[in-house]
């Protein structure tokens, strides 16, 4: 039973189809990868589905429920959370603080929130980092920031949007631990990513898309066997260069 | 924590006994470093903790102001109820500038420039209606006493602006460690991040500003009732927004005891200088002074006078102050 859909999605800048008519389902329980060459219109995606872009045509259904007119903080609190490719950390204010916004639109007092907070910052590996300003972190703990954020909601559903760009291969392998652990929990997740090594890992499935349209879908093998694949991230000569 | 609070605590007992040893002029300096203090702070709830520059505050102390008087002279409603009559239509009309910038996203400069033409349409507006003044303004008759909100000298001012600024701080302390607090910080930080983290931004940008014009708009009745004079070029003009933002800023915008610190600088400094560059015939040099003074607040602390405070005062107090 999936529990993100969407639904023929399109959506036009001006002249330009960033996405089109573009359908997929995310499972309960499943990790689903969203891969393509730059400007494929992965965020895009994103965008559509969390509530910041209004889609021109088709559909986004979370739980059985039409999330068309919905505004992004309902659909956060419907239980759908997402991350920022281009970090949006509190810059200013603690760690904890950045998390506790995120545990304060489900919980009603700031000490349950707090204690929420903690628990989440010390499950993503932030606590000593707790009382520091989020704009003193480097750029993989800001990474990690957004997921706690995202965590601190409570989702049903994450979108992870490439938490794992510019992270070194440590690092990445950290992450893949710490986002198996989530999904053991019960949350699905969809990410968009370009380090296959996580994509690899994690993803049950992953989907294909190139100029706004889906290319391939199936399993991570399958997918980077798939002819059109390479043929979109690596060009039509790189094919004939191998022969193919 | 309790160290800093015992420190507040001789601070406030010392304010409370000062009217014994200073004379009327001196009192009167500190009514206007209070005054300042708490429109200081009641701006700083929107510009400083939820990030929307704001520079036409003017406008509700001059709506504060102008009810609480017109109320009083025409039903001889006391000032002490008339002020938060004051308070609700400056904050009906925030609601509805509010609206208008948060529901059509203007931002940034946009929303500066609506804040400031609110209150110069308003002050325009005052400045023709023959029941309030118009450019005349209004002279208020002096009838000291408690009901009236009028007193002789200045020490019951002194008292009640005091107590005007220490609520205006508990009241945002309140609001800083709470819920609404914490989302309006969220919002200032990064608005689009709070929207993806379940904030209703919208509602609370309104609150926010709702609770800042209120405020402000007391303030408004305090003024009337000091000076005796309303005239709307004052209470509504761009001089009197830009007097009430320099004092958060210099001493630290976005943190609860800023508007304070910056105004214990800047009123003295503002009072002093008036006086002594008036009587050498140099009116209006005060206004340079406080110029430079902003500049170089904002080129070498921009983040304002008190983290230099609270570094003074940490070895005596060992704790953070917020």
């Amino acid at each position: 039973m999936s529990i993100l859909s969407a639904d023929n999605l399109t959506k036009n800048f001006g002249g330009l189809m960033a996405v089109g008519n573009l359908s997929f389902d995310l499972e309960k329980g499943e990790i689903l990868a969203l891969i393509g060459p730059n400007g494929a219109g992965k965020t895009t995606v994103f965008n559509c589905l969390s509530g910041f872009l209004t889609p021109d045509e088709g559909d986004v259904i979370f739980e059985g429920k039409l999330l068309g007119g919905l505004q992004p903080f309902q659909i956060c609190q419907l239980g759908m959370a997402r991350t920022f490719q281009i970090v949006k950390p509190f810059p200013t204010i603690s760690v904890l603080d950045n998390v506790m916004v995120g545990a304060l639109s489900r919980e009603k007092s700031t000490a349950e929130a707090k204690n929420k907070s903690l628990e989440i910052i010390d499950f993503t590996g932030l606590s000593r980092m707790a009382a520091i300003e989020a704009q003193g972190l480097p750029l993989p703990l800001r990474k990690r920031l957004e997921l706690a954020r995202a965590l601190a909601t409570q989702p049903k559903v994450l979108l992870l949007d490439e938490v794992m760009a510019g992270l070194n291969p440590t690092e990445v392998d950290e992450l893949i631990a710490l986002l198996k652990k989530i999904n053991r929990q019960g949350i699905s997740i969809l990410l968009i990513e370009h380090v296959m090594r996580g994509v690899m890992a994690l993803s049950q499935r992953v989907i294909v898309i190139s100029y706004g349209v889906k290319i391939a879908e199936g399993t991570p093998e399958e997918v980077v066997e798939n002819k059109e694949v390479i043929e979109a991230y690596l060009g039509k000569e790189f094919l004939s260069a191998q022969g193919q | 924590m309790t160290r800093f609070y015992l420190f507040l605590a001789i601070i406030f007992t010392a304010l409370l006994l000062l009217p014994l040893f200073l004379d009327n002029y001196i009192l009167g300096i500190f009514v206007m470093i209070f005054y300042w203090a708490y429109v200081g702070q009641t701006w700083n709830v929107l510009t400083g903790y939820t990030g929307h520059i704001s520079l036409g505050h003017a406008l509700y102390i001059g709506i504060g102001a102008y009810t609480t008087t017109y109320l009083a002279l025409t039903f001889g409603l006391t000032p002490w109820i008339g002020m938060f009559f004051g308070g609700l239509i400056a904050a009906v009309i925030a609601l509805f500038l509010g609206f208008l910038g948060f529901r059509f996203g203007l931002r940034g400069v946009y929303f500066v420039i609506m804040t400031i033409a609110f209150a110069e349409i308003t002050r325009l507006i005052v400045s023709h209606i023959e029941a309030l003044g118009s450019f005349t303004g209004i002279f208020l008759d002096f009838n000291p006493s408690f009901w009236n909100f009028q007193f002789r000298g200045n020490q019951p001012y002194y008292y009640i602006s005091l107590g005007f600024m220490v609520a205006s701080l508990i009241v945002v302390r309140l609001i800083e460690t709470s819920k609404v607090g914490r989302f309006m910080v969220a919002i200032r930080e990064d608005e689009e991040a709070a929207q993806a983290l379940g904030v209703n931004t919208f509602k609370y940008n309104m609150i926010a500003i709702a609770i800042s014009a209120f405020m402000t708009s007391l303030a408004g009745a305090f003024y009337a009732n000091y000076i005796f004079y309303l005239h709307p070029n004052t209470l509504f003009g761009m001089s009197t927004s830009i007097d009430l933002i320099l004092r958060p800023i210099v001493g630290g915008l976005g943190t609860l005891f800023g508007p304070v610190i910056g105004s214990f600088i800047l009123t003295p400094l503002s009072e002093i200088s008036r006086a002594y560059f008036a009587k050498g015939g140099l009116e209006g040099l005060h206004l340079i002074l406080y110029g430079v003074l902003a500049i170089l607040v904002v080129l070498f602390m921009p983040k304002g006078i008190i983290v230099y405070v609270k570094k003074l005062l940490s070895p005596i107090l060992k704790s953070k102050i917020t």
